[in-house]
């Protein structure tokens, strides 16, 4: 792979090491193990609670060796390396708190830039940075947004790296400036309309509180404690898609669950979706990156 | 472009004025979304014009949907009434008028959760059947432990309500059409979109209500 005549080095990692797959899959084992013994046991009441612990128990174990950590060290990486038609790193990419400030940026983000006048999430604003400061189009900086078996992607490996610089501080989206309000609105708006052949939207499912979608939990997103479980840990590792999942992925195939289209990557839509989440979420302390189902 | 913007805040201004004293069900005042026509344009924007069409047809609205999204699926009683009365009319049943299928075949609907995904990333491959994903929302059989709580438990559905002809009646025209008994309800139209053919709402149906069933026999 070769970016304006100067070989590209970056560092090779494998989704997890073979050590940490086999953990994986023995938990995999214990898991589906404990699901059955909770299906042959007792009243309904006490497998349910027998299967959620179970599950608990399956995250907490996971969590020790998030296949996460070692996409966020290629990632810084990434933003030191020089690259691009510009030969320059990304280290003066200013995300809302000066250049290259990246402590707390993620938490704060999507906000109103004014040099480009618009409300941006983090990808939106690491694309707006590989094409202004290292010279990429937009298809070469966008072509793997996400990762796919065998394809690795450097926008999931910087977002990675850029939210892990988040982790701790608290979400801070207060949407006060009159264009983040109005893409709060627009948010709050697409939330709630229902469209398609199984009449969705993703109040549905997320607009009520302790409810779950077969064994799921779902969060209330309307609210501040909804909201807030849901955000603090993006990105995440998804170990059902072996792979980190960015806030875009996730809502890009939350539509696709929905049976809709799929929005465009960095569309206002889904920029809108966030500003409306992370508002809803503001003063939840991130915990990043996270791993989940 | 700055004026098309004005001018939409202006007319939205204006008929906000009009909503100002609608009332929910609940006694809840709701106004309607000040940047609706804004965000709608936003919404329709993000997909790809070279969309195949029926993708397209999916992010259209009905005027049940527009009304629920518009009230955060909680509208006013006179609202709601009118939506129930329109959907009701929309039920279509069966050639052979038997509203009683195959429970078998309405287990098997119930808990397949696939079919109709589209788009470039994880579409499903053509022709994989469309499921009713019952297990997504509701208990069902006791032997399934794997259930979603959105909607209420429907074990031992026949077993509480008996089989009369009007309570088979009524399962086949929830399932047909939800919105014609609570207007906004989280529920699927799964006959109104042919989501599921009359037939298979009968199988369903027939899931429910059998004695044989294990939503009633366990």
């Amino acid at each position: 792979m070769k970016y304006g005549g100067k070989a590209v080095q970056t560092v090779a990692v494998a989704p997890f090491s073979p050590e940490e797959f086999e953990m994986i899959q023995r938990l995999i084992r214990t898991l589906v193990g404990a699901a059955v013994v909770a299906a042959f046991a007792g009243s309904t009441a006490a497998q349910d609670s027998k299967v959620a612990d179970e599950l608990a128990k399956y995250r907490e174990a996971l969590a020790d060796g998030n296949p996460a950590d070692l996409l966020e060290v290629k990632g810084e990486g990434l933003w030191a390396e020089k690259r691009g038609p510009k030969n320059a790193s990304l280290e003066q990419c200013d995300f809302g708190l000066g250049p290259g400030k990246l402590d707390g940026a993620y938490a704060q983000l999507p906000r109103y830039f004014k040099d480009t006048g618009k409300v941006m999430d983090v990808e939106s604003r690491l694309v707006h940075c590989m094409m202004t400061l290292q010279g990429f189009t937009k298809e070469q900086a966008t072509k793997n947004w996400f990762s796919k078996p065998g394809t690795e992607s450097d926008i999931e490996a910087l977002v990675t790296f850029i939210g892990a610089k988040s982790n701790g501080k608290p979400i801070n989206v207060p949407a006060t400036h009159p264009e983040e309000k109005k893409m709060y609105q627009i948010g709050e708006y697409i939330f709630y309309r229902r469209s398609g052949p199984q009449d969705f939207s993703c109040a549905i499912c997320h607009g009520q509180n302790d409810k779950r979608i077969r064994l799921q939990d779902l969060g209330n997103l309307t609210t501040k404690e909804g909201a807030g479980t849901a955000m603090k840990t993006w990105p995440s590792y998804r170990v059902s898609q072996g792979a980190v999942w960015t806030m875009e992925r996730r809502l890009i195939d939350c539509m696709r669950q929905a049976r809709f289209p799929e929005p465009n990557y960095l569309s206002d839509s889904i920029v809108a979706l966030q500003v409306y989440l992370q508002k809803n979420a503001t003063g939840t302390v991130m915990e990043t990156p996270g791993i989940k189902r | 472009m700055n004026k098309k913007i004005a001018i939409t805040f202006l007319c939205v201004a204006l008929t906000q004025f009009a909503w100002a004293e609608e009332k929910t069900a609940s006694g809840k005042s709701l106004s309607k979304n000040p940047v609706s026509a804004e965000a709608e344009k936003v919404f329709r924007d993000s997909f790809r014009v070279d969309s195949p069409k029926y993708w397209s047809q999916r992010i259209e609205q009905d005027e049940t949907m527009k009304l629920c999204s518009q009230y955060k699926d909680n509208p006013p009683v006179a609202v709601r009434q009118k939506i129930e009365l329109a959907q009701k009319a929309t039920i279509r049943y069966p050639v052979d008028g038997k509203l009683l299928g195959d429970w078998k075949e309405g287990e098997k609907i119930a808990a397949h959760g696939r079919g109709g995904h589209i788009g470039f990333i994880q579409p499903d491959k053509p022709m994989t059947p469309r499921g009713g994903n019952c297990y997504a929302c509701h208990q069902l059989a006791a032997k399934e432990v794997a259930y979603g709580t959105i909607g209420p438990s429907l074990h031992h559905f026949g077993k509480i309500r008996g089989n009369s002809d009007e309570i088979v009646k009524y399962a086949y025209d929830k399932i047909y059409n939800s919105n014609a008994f609570s207007a906004c309800t989280n529920m699927p139209r799964f006959g109104l979109h042919s989501w599921l053919t009359p037939e298979e709402i009968t199988h369903v149906v027939a899931f429910l209500m059998d004695p044989e069933s294990p939503v009633n026999k366990d």
